[in-house]
């Protein structure tokens, strides 16, 4: 019986800053088991070398911020038979997305002494705005556990066990104890979605909101907590306007209190 | 000091060496003793290897959605109330792999993760702790649809009970008859008593195991005195008890189904789940079949789960339970209701855990009432 064809795998870079690549090349114990699993046909972090397309899956990086990325993805989509975004950029237009609240040419001429080469679209935008997207991982970074997890299933032809709960979940299972309820610390957990691996509240710091709203995020109310733990409008506005600050209860919530 | 009782109806006397006694000779029995202990923030369950362990004169303030560690002046070893943690994180843990298999070639094999061997002594479950068991001992213990290993671990485990001294602020066990005195359900009981010359714990044995670890431990009768001071305190912290849940909730629960009051109650829940999370009797779990990138290895995990997340009321073509009232209303209702129907027994045990560790408040005894006074207003 031939050996059955490898999955052609390609990974794509698009407004980003290579963290959630990274996650990728993190993966140390598994790099080789995935090297062995599927064709690393395109992922210009690891190598310069690459195969044409089609691609079996490709994970996408970054969000959209000028014309000629939101052609490049168009392209990439009729190439890969899935695709997987990576990422709070890609899912949900990154920390870059703030310029959506303010107007991108202040903030460019501002920055550049010559800005006539600077072609900016006027908001950054996720990958699914621009084309249909299979599965989308969130994170700032992405988690390398559901990484592998997306991968493992991918390949497997299962359903992906990423949930959307809260990240509650991961405190109350590993035993953190709540810092709202313990500190009195503002934390935005009951509304982000479960996945980092429970990485600030062990450490006595609220939650930052890098994996975006869970599932049914109930933000008011939690605007009404912070408001009464005495953060005044700005500071509430500020904690939505991070990495998450375009999906949209963060973005909405945050607008209710600019 | 050293008289026997091998009868379970007398109460014995220790003093703090012989609760260190009690603690060494369960380890010395092979068990892990787990009790509360004084982290930054609050009284987490963990591993104690003597008296040393555990925290001295300190005390919990509690609401709803508050809760703090505030130093009670003493030596008391028990003056706080429940923690965050319920002791089902250790007869039934947040995470645990039911199997894996493995395959070769065209056909798999499947390893059982052996029965669990965790031996647990617990010290100083309340009563309200007490009750919990015995409520998740109804969802476990039974066939066909039991749990092997939460009853592997339930029967190997050895409980030593506090009556509570101090009646915690969210703690509402006298209206749901689980507290504050441990009745049964214990090895050993403990109620500790402080005055100006002495620091000593009445000791009583609940079961046979219970004469056996007394009577290898220094002691001595308890007087008429000393059991009269242990009633005495037990009774003064179920009359400053704050909370209290109304009569018949089950019916009142019941009734209420169409209530308005459920959208108000979603305006403020976050749908986080933590209720659920650090209710003691909550059993709720999901399965998580898992693969290695290969395909050679698959695992089958069972988790922690809550009638808060979409997940768990997914069927085809979606969640049942899609708004936050909807969950809200499964909660409250199948713990002070629907459980009677399915368990013979309530869901709550008063413990207060769900309205100090929700982090907006929400708060079951008062939601409870205000379903039960809209009923007046009709
Ligand atoms: S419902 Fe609340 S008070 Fe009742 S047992 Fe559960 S956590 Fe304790
Ligand atoms: S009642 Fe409180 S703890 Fe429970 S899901 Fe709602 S907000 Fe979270």
């Amino acid at each position: 019986m031939p050996e059955p064809r490898k999955a052609k795998l390609a990974v794509w870079k698009f407004a980003s800053c290579d963290g959630c690549q990274l996650s990728l090349l993190d993966c140390e114990d598994e790099l080789l088991e995935l090297a062995g699993a599927v064709e690393i046909a395109h992922f210009l972090e690891a190598s310069r070398a690459t195969v044409r397309g089609p691609y079996d899956l490709s994970l996408v990086e970054g969000s959209i911020t000028n014309s000629h990325d939101a052609e490049r993805i168009q392209k990439i989509r009729r190439q890969s038979k899935s695709l997987v975004t990576i990422g709070a950029c890609a899912t949900a237009g990154g920390i870059q997305a703030l310029r959506n609240f303010a107007k991108v040419d202040d903030f460019i001429a501002t920055v550049y002494a010559h800005p006539t080469y600077i072609e900016a679209l006027a908001k950054s935008t996720p990958i699914h705005d621009h084309v249909r997207v299979d599965f989308e991982l969130r994170g700032c970074p992405i988690d390398r556990r559901q990484l592998l997890e997306v991968l493992g299933a991918f390949l497997n032809g299962r359903r992906p066990n990423i949930p959307a709960y809260s990240e509650c979940f991961e405190c109350k299972r590993r035993g953190t104890v709540c810092v709202m309820v313990a500190r009195g610390t503002p934390c935005l957990g009951p509304v982000t979605q479960a996945g980092c691996g429970n990485l600030c509240p062990p450490h006595q710091r609220g939650c930052y909101g890098c994996f975006g709203p869970m599932e049914t995020p109930n933000t008011a109310s939690l605007s009404g907590w912070f408001g009464s733990a005495g953060a005044d409008q700005a500071k509430i506005r500020d904690l939505y306007r991070s990495f998450n600050a375009a999906a949209a209860p963060f973005r909405r919530e945050s607008e209710r209190h600019d | 000091m050293t008289s026997r009782h091998p009868n379970t109806q007398h109460k014995s006397v220790i003093d703090a060496d012989g609760l260190q006694s009690l603690i060494g000779v369960l380890r010395d029995e092979g068990y892990q003793v787990i009790a509360p202990r004084a982290s930054d923030d609050a009284m987490v369950l963990g591993q104690v290897n003597g008296i040393e362990d555990l925290p001295v004169g300190v005390r919990d303030e509690q609401d709803g959605g508050h809760y703090r560690l505030v130093p009670g002046g003493g030596r008391a070893l028990f003056e706080y109330g429940p923690g965050p943690q319920g002791w089902k994180r250790y007869l039934y843990p947040p995470e645990e792999r039911l199997w894996r298999a493995r395959r070769h070639g065209e056909s798999f094999t499947i390893e059982e993760d052996s029965q669990s061997t965790d031996k647990y002594a617990f010290l100083g479950v309340r009563a309200c702790d007490l009750r919990a068991m015995e409520v998740q001992d109804k969802v476990f213990d039974r066939e066909p649809q039991g749990d092997p290993r939460y009853v592997a671990r339930r029967k190997n485990a050895f409980v030593v009970a506090v009556n509570c001294a101090r009646a915690g602020g969210t703690c509402f066990c006298v209206s749901m008859a689980s507290g504050p005195r441990a009745k049964d359900g214990f090895d050993v009981s403990l109620t500790e008593l402080i005055d100006d010359d002495r620091h000593v714990f009445l000791a009583e044995a609940g079961s046979k195991k219970g004469v056996e670890l007394l009577e290898r431990i220094d002691r001595r009768p308890a007087s008429d005195t000393e059991m009269s001071r242990a009633d005495a305190i037990v009774s003064q912290t179920a009359e400053s008890m704050g909370r209290e849940m109304i009569a018949d909730a089950e019916h009142v629960l019941a009734r209420n189904l169409e209530s308005d009051h459920w959208e108000t109650v979603a305006d403020r829940c976050l749908t986080c789940g933590n209720c659920t999370l650090v209710c003691p009797t909550c059993f709720c779990t999901t399965v998580e079949d898992v693969t290695d990138l290969s395909g050679a290895i698959a695992e089958r995990w069972r988790k922690w789960d809550s009638c808060y997340s979409m997940d768990f009321s997914y069927i085809h073509g979606g969640s049942i339970r899609r708004e936050g009232a909807a969950r809200y209303r499964q909660w409250i209702a199948h713990k002070l209701s629907f459980w009677h129907e399915q368990f013979g027994i309530s869901g709550c045990v008063g413990c207060g855990r769900c309205i100090t560790w929700c982090p907006v408040g929400i708060d079951i005894t008062e939601e409870a009432r205000t379903l039960r006074d809209g009923e007046k207003d009709l």
